[in-house]
């Protein structure tokens, strides 16, 4: 089967941040995410799991977006804007789409 | 002093209390014992509303006199200015840096809402009456001490921080438009309203309250555990000490305004207790710099389990013999 290559961007950020990076991403021209809860983890801040969090405030949350690779200099950059002094991490893969007109 | 050591000894063992022990206990001892997010949330929806109410209905009741708008300013006030010597102990007391001490101090200025309530039910169950409008009284007291933070911060030189969203996000956090919200329909409704749901609202209250300690006693077992080392002796110290400070400072605050022997205490544990919803949520967008777990760890693993084990006690017994109540 034919498949297209695109970029898969994951941001693990603090769930309190979720909204200000979702609507960055959107005026940047990202129309496509998906937020996946984080269960917990450990870090240069400790260790956490969200059992030991008294509101989903204070938990994690990972926003998955998957780009065309041209894209992704505009997404990285207003990523960064919110990212930048907060707890957190930003990956970058390669992957394989079916659907390229969906990215 | 041995009277009222004998009064909070008394007050410690009530089912409230001992549920918050039980999950504390649990999870300091990694039992698997848990309550469901979604039902915790529940929990919480349904105590926010029934506290809030309830001091409506009192207020329809009682009327309003003077002493609301005295109150609702000294709140004021005091959530403003305890930062100020939260932040004052912390330089003393730890190493912590400007921005962590600032945000800590923050979190001491501000309220648990938690401990009010379990407060209220504590001077309920001895028969203490209070104010109706300290519910209100709690939600001013919510945010001047986010505002007062992000000050010493900036007088450290770092200005920015505070935009309209998030102080949107602070006036509107959903515990906030839940009380106020529902002490302005008991305060429209009045004692007809409350006959209509009293056996909703107040019987099952202490019950649920029970549970909700429960599960409040996990979560902060389960904090202090993920976060042993954080804190150093000075940092433990000032998560007992201030709240002492900030009682006997709302104590003082409570007789000058006038409020009755319930009032006093209930402003005693609002300055007393650290928040450890809202003023995270709020330093984390806006002092992401400083960090959470010692602000988390010393209100909810050091201060809340105070207030609520010896701190309550201590401050209703303190309230009475002052106020003779």
């Amino acid at each position: 089967m034919q498949t297209h290559k695109a970029k898969r961007v994951v941001i693990t950020i603090e769930s309190i941040m979720q909204k200000r990076l979702t609507d960055t991403l959107e005026s940047a021209g990202v129309t496509g995410y998906s937020i996946l809860p984080v269960l917990g983890g450990s870090g240069r801040s400790g260790a956490w799991s969200r059992d030991g969090q008294i509101s989903r405030a204070s938990g994690m949350v990972q926003v998955v977006c998957i780009i065309r690779k041209e894209r992704l200099d505009a997404l990285l950059e207003a990523a960064f804007e919110v990212v930048d002094k907060h707890i957190g991490v930003v990956t970058i893969t390669d992957v394989d789409v079916l659907r390229a007109e969906r990215f | 002093m041995t009277g009222i050591l004998d009064l909070a000894l008394a007050n410690l063992v009530s089912p409230v209390i001992l549920s918050f022990v039980l999950g504390l206990l649990a999870a300091l001892g990694r039992s698997d014992l848990t309550v469901p997010e979604a039902a915790a949330k529940g929990m919480s929806i349904y105590l926010l509303f029934a506290i809030g109410f309830k001091g409506g209905v009192a207020v329809a009741a009682n009327g309003l006199d003077g002493t609301l708008i005295a109150t609702m300013i000294a709140g004021l006030v005091l959530s403003a200015v305890l930062p100020f010597i939260a932040f004052a102990m912390l330089r003393v007391l730890t190493s912590l840096s400007r921005i962590d001490a600032a945000a800590v101090a923050g979190h001491y200025g501000s309220i648990s809402i938690v401990t009010f309530v379990a407060a209220t039910s504590v001077l309920e169950g001895r028969g203490i009456s209070s104010e109706g409008y300290m519910v209100a009284v709690a939600a001013v007291m919510e945010a001047p001490a986010i505002l007062s933070a992000l000050w010493l911060v900036s007088t450290g030189g770092s200005g920015r921080r505070m935009d309209k969203e998030l102080m949107r996000e602070i006036m509107l956090n959903g515990s906030i438009v839940l009380l106020v919200g529902a002490f302005f329909i008991g305060a429209a409704t009045g004692e007809e309203g409350l006959a209509a749901i009293s056996s909703f609202i107040v019987a099952p209250f202490t019950g649920v309250l029970c549970l909700f300690l429960l599960d409040m006693g996990l979560v902060a077992g389960r904090g202090l555990r993920e976060s042993r080392g954080t804190l150093n002796i000075g940092a433990v110290a000032f998560g007992i000490l201030m709240p002492i400070v900030g009682s006997l400072i709302g104590l003082a605050t409570g007789l000058i305004v006038g409020l009755s022997p319930g009032g006093v205490t209930l402003l005693m544990v609002l300055s007393a207790s650290a928040s450890y919803i809202a003023v995270p949520a709020a330093m984390r967008v806006a002092l992401p710099e400083a960090n959470p777990s010692v602000y988390l760890t010393l209100s909810l693993g050091v201060t809340f389990p105070f207030n609520l084990t010896i701190g309550i006690p201590l401050y209703v017994a303190l309230s009475q013999a002052v106020t003779g109540g």
